[in-house]
């Protein structure tokens, strides 16, 4: 692998909070960027194996994906489906604003 | 009048069809024994009044001669499969009271089956752990303590740490576990049962909350590699609504327990050893290749190169799959949401507060191996190493039948044991992260007690599908181990 040790900065580490939508507390950003450079670290390994020609792995079993006639087998459960939201009204989610 | 807790599976199912016993009594045994275990905090959610009205009408079919593969038998399920009306929290404080209004294809089949439910057991959170701590439930207690040492609580293991207690303890006659990277046979070595993975795509996965989807594979921990038998022929099959899901008939799993192994190719992969590992695995894992041998098996030296890579190229592919997976818990259709300024803020401030350390640790790794410019260095390598795992196996089937591994590098360790690195933690699955890799079978039967008292596993992975050489050569390894220690019951 082409990347050094410490690549993960407390700049890194905001930005892949955010991306991962989790707030962070600045105090614990040092911190995580330690711990993550700690765990990439260990995985630059993998930079070892030589993977010349190999194809990557995408499933664990050896079987094309299957098809399915594109009919509707399930679905009229708008109840069931609000049941466990948060916030509901009139049959809708509600949810935060989200366009200004 | 015998113990009904201390029945294994396949007995209880025959005192059962034999109206030896009711449903109802065996079921009220067990809720006892529950009741009196509940420091080893093993359930999150009980639900006895319903098992109570399961095995009411199980004893109704029971008396007409009727009944499925699993009537009447109590039994937990980890809580991580979704159970229509039951609370379902997968170890997380984000799913808040989620009641699923649907029930998963696993657990759906066992109640065709016919069995009766106890309740939902803990699990490390989103099944991300390998000692049970990572709950927001609290650490499972395990049932076995070290000689002498009764102040001191061990983990059970993990992710299925609730799973596996619960049948050491007699709590359930059998129950349900996951395993992504050895989630049901490190906790089945830590606490003396057996639990098997089966390969890939033999269990649906339809309706078990989502960590790894390329790796995530339901199973059973039993007292017994009978049981465990019993209880993945009701589990596994076919279903359409899981698109991995294998459509092959499956075998007569009971009956391959019986098989002799008179013949069969043992593979000893030299590569599994750690620094660190205490003498006494290898010494078992040695008696182990020598009572094969008396069973008459062959055994072949065999080399699985890459090894070592495994669980690095693991802690890639399960935390970007993770990262994905976990991407729905944004408070807005199901679970607890933590109001912020704005919706981002509101998404940021829900995930924090519900996901714990571990599962934002990996969250934050996946996310990161997936972000642009690191996609090809992390995410596309760890998937050509894992093709080279694959291939190890491969190789190594030429000259072999299955292997013989020991189950997890040491016995069970202390709850708050300080672990000064994640990475430490991650070793616990160095044995068993490679079967999840490639997708095979593999089992955990325990094989002796340490010097300080506590259960010890081996491990037999097979060819993918070739379960029932794995069942096999298990119940050949359990049928020379003898293991009948049973934990004192301090709990009680």
């Amino acid at each position: 692998m082409s990347e050094s040790n410490n690549t993960v900065t407390v700049e890194t580490v905001k930005k892949i909070a955010r991306l991962s939508r989790l707030h962070v507390e600045e105090d614990r950003l040092t911190h995580l960027a330690d711990e993550m450079n700690g765990i990439l670290a260990w995985i630059e390994q993998l930079g070892e194996v030589d993977v010349e020609g190999v194809e990557p792995m995408t499933s664990a079993v050896e079987m094309p994906a299957p098809m399915r006639a594109d009919v509707i087998t399930d679905g009229g459960v708008r109840d069931k489906v609000l049941a466990n939201a948060p916030k509901t009204e009139a049959g809708y989610f509600v949810v935060p604003r989200s366009v200004e | 009048m015998t113990d009904l807790t201390a029945l294994t599976l396949e007995a209880a199912l025959a005192g059962l069809k034999a109206r030896d016993f009711s449903s109802v009594e065996i079921t009220k045994a067990h809720i006892d024994a529950c009741m009196e275990g509940a420091d080893l905090n093993a359930f999150i959610t009980t639900d006895f009044d319903n098992a109570l009205e399961a095995a009411k009408a199980s004893d109704a079919k029971l008396a007409k001669g009727e009944g499925g593969a699993l009537e009447g038998a109590p039994i937990g399920i980890k809580d991580l499969f979704c159970t229509e009306n039951v609370k379902t929290t997968a170890g997380s404080k984000i799913l808040g009271a989620f009641k699923p209004p649907y029930e998963s294809t696993v657990t759906a089949n066992m109640k065709a089956d016919g069995m009766v439910m106890l309740g939902k057991l803990n699990l490390d959170e989103f099944a991300m752990g390998s000692s049970n701590e990572t709950s927001a439930f609290g650490s499972v207690v395990n049932p076995w303590k070290p000689n002498g040492e009764n102040d001191v609580e061990l983990v059970p293991g993990g992710s299925s740490g609730g799973s596996a207690a619960v049948v050491a303890a007699n709590m359930c006659l059998a129950a349900t576990a996951t395993d992504t990277g050895g989630s049901i046979r490190q906790p089945a070595s830590f606490t003396g049962t057996v639990g098997i993975k089966p390969t890939y795509g033999r269990c649906s996965r339809w309706g078990i909350v989502a960590f790894a989807s390329s790796l995530d594979q339901a199973g059973p921990i039993t007292r017994t590699v009978k049981d465990s038998a019993i209880m993945l022929q009701s589990m596994a099959g076919y279903d359409p609504k899981d698109s991995t899901s294998i459509n092959k008939d499956l075998p007569d799993f009971s009956a391959a327990c019986e098989r002799s192994i008179k013949g069969l190719r043992i593979g000893i992969p030299k590569e599994y050893t750690m620094d660190g590992m205490p003498g006494e695995i290898d010494d078992l894992w040695q008696q182990g290749i020598a009572w094969l041998k008396d069973a008459g098996a062959q055994i072949v030296p065999v080399s699985l190169p890459h090894t070592k890579y495994a669980l690095p190229a693991y802690y890639i592919v399960a935390p970007a799959e993770c990262s994905s997976n976990l991407a729905r818990y944004d408070g807005m259709r199901y679970g607890v949401r933590v109001d912020g300024e704005d919706l981002n803020d509101t998404y940021e401030l829900t995930r924090a507060a519900g996901f714990g350390k571990e599962v934002r640790r990996r969250i934050m790794i996946g996310t990161y191996v997936l972000s642009a410019g690191y996609y090809d260095a992390y995410y596309l390598q760890a998937q050509k190493v894992r093709t080279r795992i694959a291939e190890d196996f491969t190789n190594a089937w030429e000259t072999c039948d299955a292997l013989l591994t020991p189950t997890a590098p040491s016995a069970a360790f202390p709850i708050g044991r300080p672990v000064n690195d994640p990475v430490t933690m991650y070793l616990n699955d160095i044995f068993t992260v490679t079967a999840n890799l490639a997708g095979l079978p593999g089992i955990s039967v325990p094989a002796a007690l340490d010097k300080d008292g506590l259960p010890l596993g081996l491990q037999i992975i097979g060819r993918a599908l070739d379960e029932e050489t794995v069942f096999a050569a298990g119940a050949a390894l359990e049928k020379a181990a003898g293991f009948t220690a049973k934990p004192k019951k301090w709990w009680v």
